[in-house]
């Protein structure tokens, strides 16, 4: 044998075993595992950063000290940033794969057709999940890199550390731009309602024992991230944090 | 009673179909669904028009071959029955009643309401089987089975494949039909050996045939008439995802033998 071939053979053993260790992705099941993981990633974020948001009750001190803090380490910081851009988009092309197939699933719809078991939000992940996409575009441009912020202040201006209290109460003091967050969290709150269980149940994981109770979770996470997220433009609007 | 009904009328598989409006002026509550389209078939054929085709076999729910959908629903609004149990006492006096066939990529339709399920078949042949030997039959209790694993088994054994839930889903996925057979043997010894074989297999072969994936959403569960639970399509995504991950190369293992 040839050292050409011997080499052209070892390239093509090298990408039969790259396609073998991506293999599970090729099939329907495989793409829902990773929206799975990368939706658990995400519904983990929304919570911590629900909870660090709701500081902002605790005054500007402790608001923008946290802010501070998270620039302060930069490990954290830009770790969290890659892991969680990457599952964005992770399950943006898994999502934008998986719907072109169901698309082409049913090419003539019914021309009538009553839901017989399936919740309102489960059946509009579709819908809620393009435009929560498109939030978060707006949400990165609004308080995270202050682009699209009319008003957005630093506490640090030498180091680039945002003022996030002074950002917020500013942000939300236009009623408009909170209409939008407000919108935006009732999509997230339809997203979290279905998507949350589901994700256990698309990577295998379903028990009578515990299922039930998970949808359960699933449901009390997703009203919490609607009430906990909206009260803080609704108070700004209503003068309680200024 | 009377009930109006806008029938899905299709000549091949390539033609062009609509929604035909039919009266039925004489409808015993006592008829089943089908017997109601028998009676239709007969005006239609007394009027030298074409007859409504649509599938049947049993007529006792257990053979799997009847199934459209009315007013957007598999199988009707019935919950756990299929279209020839469906009785006409559950409907009123002047209903207009929609039927279309089920609708998904991988079912063409062949005539009116009935559709091509060749699809679940090669499905099956993907992986819905033990390869055993045959000969005399085993004794009874020499393979020792848990009652909870028989159990489930049947019940997801209990799919007779008539395609609802694949009508029901808005991705018109096969998952509740597939995941039923990849349970009822995996659940089994005898299912065993083939156990990550059958999930690889009948889980590519579904994305083969073009139906879609599961949005878990449980529409299929609540139209299915033997009332499959979708606790076997995790069941299924967690065979295929152990078989998916684990996965060896023929000839990496077995050097002894």
């Amino acid at each position: 044998m040839s050292v050409g071939s011997a080499a052209r053979s070892a390239a093509g053993a090298r990408s039969a075993e790259t396609s073998k260790l991506l293999g599970f992705y090729h099939s329907p099941v495989g793409k829902k595992a990773v929206m799975a993981v990368t939706g658990l990633i995400g519904a983990g974020f929304v919570i911590g950063h629900m909870l660090g948001n709701l500081q902002v009750f605790l005054g500007p001190e402790v608001m923008n000290a946290y802010g501070m803090k998270l620039h302060e380490t930069p490990p954290l910081l830009y770790g969290a940033r890659t892991v969680l851009l990457i599952a964005v988009a992770l399950h943006i092309i898994a999502a934008v794969q998986l719907t072109r197939m169901n698309v082409q699933a049913r090419p003539k719809g019914y021309a009538k057709w009553t839901p017989a078991g399936s919740s309102y939000a489960s059946r509009t992940m579709r819908v809620s999940g393009p435009l929560l996409a498109l939030f978060i575009v707006y949400h990165l441009l609004h308080f995270t890199s202050g682009v699209a912020h009319p008003n957005f202040r630093y506490q640090d201006a030498l180091h680039k550390v945002p003022a996030p209290y002074e950002n917020v109460v500013a942000g939300f003091a236009n009623p408009v731009v909170s209409l939008v967050y407000i919108v935006a969290m009732i999509l997230l709150m339809l997203h979290i309602h279905h998507g949350a269980w589901s994700l256990f149940q698309s990577l295998g994981l379903n028990h009578p024992r515990y299922t039930p109770a998970l949808r359960s979770l699933a449901r009390a996470a997703s009203y919490a991230l609607l009430i906990g997220n909206c009260a803080i433009p609704l108070a700004v609007l209503a003068g309680v944090v200024k | 009673m009377k009930i109006i009904l806008h029938v899905w009328r299709q000549k091949g598989r390539d033609a062009e179909g609509k929604l035909v409006r039919y009266e039925c002026p004489n409808v015993s509550e006592h008829m089943s669904f089908l017997e109601m389209l028998d009676v239709l078939n007969e005006d239609l054929t007394a009027r030298g028009e074409d007859p409504v085709a649509f599938e049947h076999d049993c007529r006792e729910g257990i053979c799997g071959c009847c199934g459209f959908v009315i007013n957007g629903v598999a199988h009707g609004p019935m919950p756990g029955t299929t279209v020839c149990q469906l009785h006409m006492r559950h409907f009123k006096d002047g209903d207009e009643l929609y039927l279309e066939p089920w609708r998904a990529m991988a079912f063409p339709v062949l005539k009116d309401l009935m559709v091509d399920r060749g699809a679940f078949d090669r499905i099956i042949a993907a992986g819905g089987y033990v390869s055993v030997s045959t000969g005399a039959p085993p004794d009874g209790n020499a393979l020792p089975v848990p009652k909870s694993d028989a159990e489930r088994a049947m019940d997801a054994a209990q799919c007779i494949g008539c395609g609802a839930c694949v009508a029901a889903c808005p991705n018109a996925s096969a998952s509740l039909f597939t995941s039923a057979k990849v349970s009822h043997l995996g659940l089994l010894p005898q299912g065993q050996p083939e156990r990550h074989e059958r999930a690889l297999g009948m889980v590519r072969q579904m994305a083969i045939e073009g139906f879609g994936a599961c949005g878990n959403i449980g529409e299929c569960e609540a139209v299915c008439p033997k009332r499959i639970s979708i606790e076997n399509i995790a069941r299924m995504h967690r065979d295929y995802l152990c078989a998916a991950f684990g996965e060896r190369p023929h000839g990496e293992t077995g050097s002894a033998g």
